[in-house]
């Protein structure tokens, strides 16, 4: 089998990492909590870095009014079967071997990532901004409107007296990582070609 | 003018003894200003956040707990509840905690904690728990090193004055009770003149359980009616004796500091409990009725419950050949000490000016050869140049208690002289020497009763503290100082005062608890107890006759429910309370107004209850008393309460809504 096949290979089947690993972490650090308080997001749930984590969360925020932090959200449902139909499809591209198609893939991937980041960034916002009007505290901005808590997309940012962290887990890397095999696939299925 | 010449004169001799003592005076303080000499101070600083490298738990004496300090910087960091009531913690006054104090002779408040010791594996302190003996009521405590709380009291029957009490042996087989006022046995009508020979002292051994570490009176030795003082294991070769220091050998029923004081030698007992154990296993003793209270705490309903134990295994210890022995010793031993080889027993005769120290092997050769002088109630005794290793000559004035360092080195203290001597066992030398103040009762080496002391620290527990604080009024702390043994003379680095009195302390490096993980919440899906609720939709409250029970959760920040109607003056109200936090360190309290009682301190995941028999009508308040969090002020709620006969219903509601009913 030619390189470029077994690399676009691999290179989807890294995808399945997310279902075992957590896609994206956020952490939340503050002087009473030596030991920060964080969420894993997986592709279909998310769970707690240490135990009862999520609820301490909920806890901290219902003084400014945030939503408690679901159970389940709707794209946990459909966020595994697009991984799942997007690694059978990279499989069988692989198989074919046409190397243009490797990086049909890779951009139907980025654009899927892109949504889901977006989707994301719209959960982040609602969970920041919609308040309850009763909230215990009210903060305001500098210029007169009313203090959102939405944590960073990417990076990190002081909420108050928090300090929150939101970055890529190993779930994420390896999707990444996969990614960037398929486009190497891509040159060298080019270059087998020629 | 001859009064003139008089006064003259006075003055004179006065300001030359002002002036001679000046020197020495000058020279005392520089030698006890600790801190200040050298580098003291930097040994004992621990930097804010930072940690202690050791554990030391000291007993509370007569205030019946223990307190958990750290060293070397010598910070309270708790006071574990034990044998007291302690309204701080609810213990002994929820009615969870209330049987941990239940005994034979009904619910006692109070108890006078005397010597912890912590649990060993292989001779080694383990860091799993510690056990604590009481003396007025004869009890042992096991307190759990992971959650730092008493778990289990068991009571000691046909004893009275438990002191020689709680020795652990190396590998945590037993922990010991013994008596040290003599009683008739079982206990009876009859002149107290007629004590010598019929009265006994209780040495009780008490199988700890290697997984949970429940206890149980295994046998209970019959033992001549002098005072069992202390005790300690044998360890190494003399794994499976242990030593216990006696007085009054007299047999004395009444002014015992003079007719107690009249020997000029009392004993050690030597008991072979390997070979009692095998003559119980094989159905040796009586079993003889009589009646007890064991009390065990269960961390899954958050409950203590009380056993009555009916019978008690009886050892007599004629019936036991070659189990017992007694080795004469200095005058009214009262530190009866081994050292981490195993080979040396030390006794240290209080009112005797010389340390006596056997030999282990000594006594085995003078066993097989039956070197014995007599006996006394059907023991044999040894002969005492035939156990004896050697005697150290004039250490100093009342030696009360010895331990060990892993160099050869022995340290005692010396009530009367006020000092702690370091001394090489093996050369029977002084070493060095230096003043406490004041009137030093024990010492603790961490690991101290082990086979391998950590040889960094020394705490000599004080009895007077006179001037040594700012003063505060009659009644002045009892104090803790600390030296660092790490070099060949003992420095004085650091005094710290203590609660109650500081009896006796067993001390363990952080790093051994730290690895056993201590428990930092409890889950609230593992709580079993009967009134638990697991979220604010099961609370609720019941009426039950004249009882009404209220299943109340607290959480950050509310109670629920908060608001409660149908209450009247006559009903018993039980409150109990499910702390729904799963975060370390978020603790809630309660407490209501005019309650006949403490009030709660109830850690994460816990259920615990309190009682209120309201007596006037009114709406009366309840709330948080543990800061809780930013709005722990408005952590409260009410209850009507209205009048006897009253129609009004039981209501409970939280924010207008029965909880769970949301709108």
């Amino acid at each position: 089998m030619k390189k470029s096949k077994i690399i676009m290979i691999i290179g989807s089947l890294l995808l399945l990492g997310l279902f075992k690993f957590p896609l994206w972490n956020i952490t939340l650090e503050a002087p009473q909590y030596p030991i920060p308080l964080g969420m894993n997001i997986h592709i279909d749930k998310f769970s707690d870095m240490h135990e009862f984590d999520i609820k301490n969360i909920n806890l901290m925020n219902h003084y400014v009014g945030m939503q408690y932090i679901p159970e389940t959200i709707p794209e946990f449902k459909i966020f595994p079967i697009v991984i799942g139909v997007m690694v059978l499809l990279g499989v069988i591209i692989g198989f074919i071997g046409k190397y243009k198609w490797y990086l049909g893939w890779f951009i139907l991937m980025s654009a899927l990532g892109i949504a889901g980041m977006y989707d994301f960034y719209l959960w982040e916002y609602d969970y920041g901004h919609n308040l309850d009007p009763n909230a215990i505290m009210n903060f305001k901005n500098p210029d007169g409107s009313i203090m959102g808590f939405q944590p960073p997309l990417f990076g990190s940012k002081d909420i108050l007296n928090f300090t929150a962290h939101s970055y890529p887990m190993t779930g994420a890397w390896m999707m990444f990582a996969g990614m960037m095999l398929t486009v190497v696939a891509f040159f060298l299925g080019k270059k087998e070609a020629q | 003018m001859k009064r003139i010449i008089k006064s003259i004169f006075l003055f004179v001799i006065t300001a030359t003894l002002v002036v001679s003592c000046a020197p020495t005076e000058k020279k005392g303080s520089k030698s006890n200003k600790g801190a200040l000499a050298g580098n003291a101070a930097e040994k004992v600083y621990v930097a804010p956040g930072e940690h202690d490298s050791h554990y030391a738990f000291i007993s509370g004496g007569f205030s019946g707990q223990l307190a958990v300090y750290g060293l070397p910087s010598g910070r309270l960091f708790r006071v574990i509840p034990v044998f007291s009531q302690d309204p701080e913690k609810g213990y002994g006054y929820s009615e969870e905690t209330k049987p941990m104090l239940m005994t034979s002779h009904g619910f006692v408040p109070w108890g006078d904690s005397h010597h912890p010791d912590i649990s060993q594996t292989k001779g080694s302190v383990d860091g799993r728990w510690v056990f604590i003996n009481e003396n007025n009521t004869p009890r042992i405590a096991r307190i759990s090193l992971k959650t730092f709380e008493t778990e289990e009291i068991i009571e000691i029957p046909n004893s009275a004055g438990n002191h020689s009490s709680s020795f652990v042996t190396e590998n945590s087989e037993y922990v010991v009770a013994g008596t040290r006022f003599s009683v008739p046995f079982p206990q009876k009508d009859m002149p107290i003149s007629e004590m010598k020979g019929n009265f006994s002292g209780a040495l009780s051994f008490l199988k700890i359980d290697p997984e949970h570490g429940h206890m149980n009176i295994e046998f209970q030795i019959k033992m001549p009616g002098f005072s069992y003082d202390l005790s300690h294991p044998g360890r190494g070769k003399s794994h499976g004796w242990f030593f216990f220091s006696t007085y009054n050998t007299e047999e004395a029923n009444s002014l015992l500091e003079v007719n107690a004081s009249q020997n000029d030698k009392d004993f050690i007992a030597a008991i072979n409990w390997k070979k009692i154990e095998e003559y119980v296993k094989n159905g040796g003793g009586k079993k003889m009725p009589t009646n007890y209270a064991h009390n065990t705490w269960d961390d899954d309903t958050h409950t203590a419950t009380t056993e009555w134990k009916k019978e008690v295994l009886v050892v007599d210890p004629k019936e036991v050949p070659g189990a017992f022995y007694f080795l004469p010793t200095a005058k009214s031993p009262h530190g009866c000490d081994v050292d981490p080889t195993g080979e040396y027993i030390i006794g240290n005769g209080k009112l005797a000016a010389q340390m006596t120290i056997h030999s282990f092997s000594k006594m085995q050769k003078a066993i097989a050869d039956k070197a014995f002088d007599g006996d006394a109630y059907g023991i044999p005794i040894l002969k005492f140049d035939a156990v004896n290793y050697g005697i150290l000559p004039n250490p100093g004035l009342g030696p009360l208690h010895t331990e060990f360092d892993t160099r050869g080195n022995a340290y005692t203290t010396f009530f009367i002289s006020s000092e702690v001597v370091k001394w090489n066992v093996k050369d029977l030398k002084v070493l060095d020497r230096h003043k406490v103040y004041y009137s030093v009762g024990h010492l603790m080496i961490p690991g101290g009763n082990s086979q391998t002391p950590d040889d960094k620290y020394l705490v000599a527990m004080n009895k007077i503290t006179k001037d040594r604080y700012l003063p505060t009024g009659p009644e002045v702390c009892q104090s803790a100082q600390l030296f660092d043994i790490s070099g060949e003379k003992m420095e004085l680095l650091l005094d710290f005062p203590t609660i109650g009195e500081p009896h006796y302390a067993a001390g363990i490096a952080a790093d051994k608890i730290k690895a056993l993980q201590p428990t930092k919440i409890f889950k609230l899906a593992d709580n079993k107890h009967p009134y638990a609720v697991k979220n604010e939709a099961e609370t609720k409250v019941v009426r039950k006759g004249n009882e009404v029970h209220i299943s109340m959760t607290m959480i950050r920040s509310h109670f629920s429910p908060d608001n409660i109607e149908g209450v009247k003056v006559g009903d018993k109200v039980f409150f109990h309370v499910t702390n729904l936090e799963q975060d370390y360190d978020v603790p809630h309290g309660i407490s209501m107004i005019g309650a006949n009682t403490s009030e709660l301190l109830i850690m994460p995941g816990r259920t615990t209850t309190f009682t209120w028999e309201p007596k006037e009508v009114g709406v009366w308040p309840f709330y948080c008393t543990d800061f809780c969090s930013a709005l722990h002020q408005e952590m409260q709620g009410y209850v009507r309460v209205s009048p006897k006969g009253s129609n009004v219903p039981i209501s409970f509601t939280l924010d207008g809504d029965v909880p769970g009913e949301e709108e």
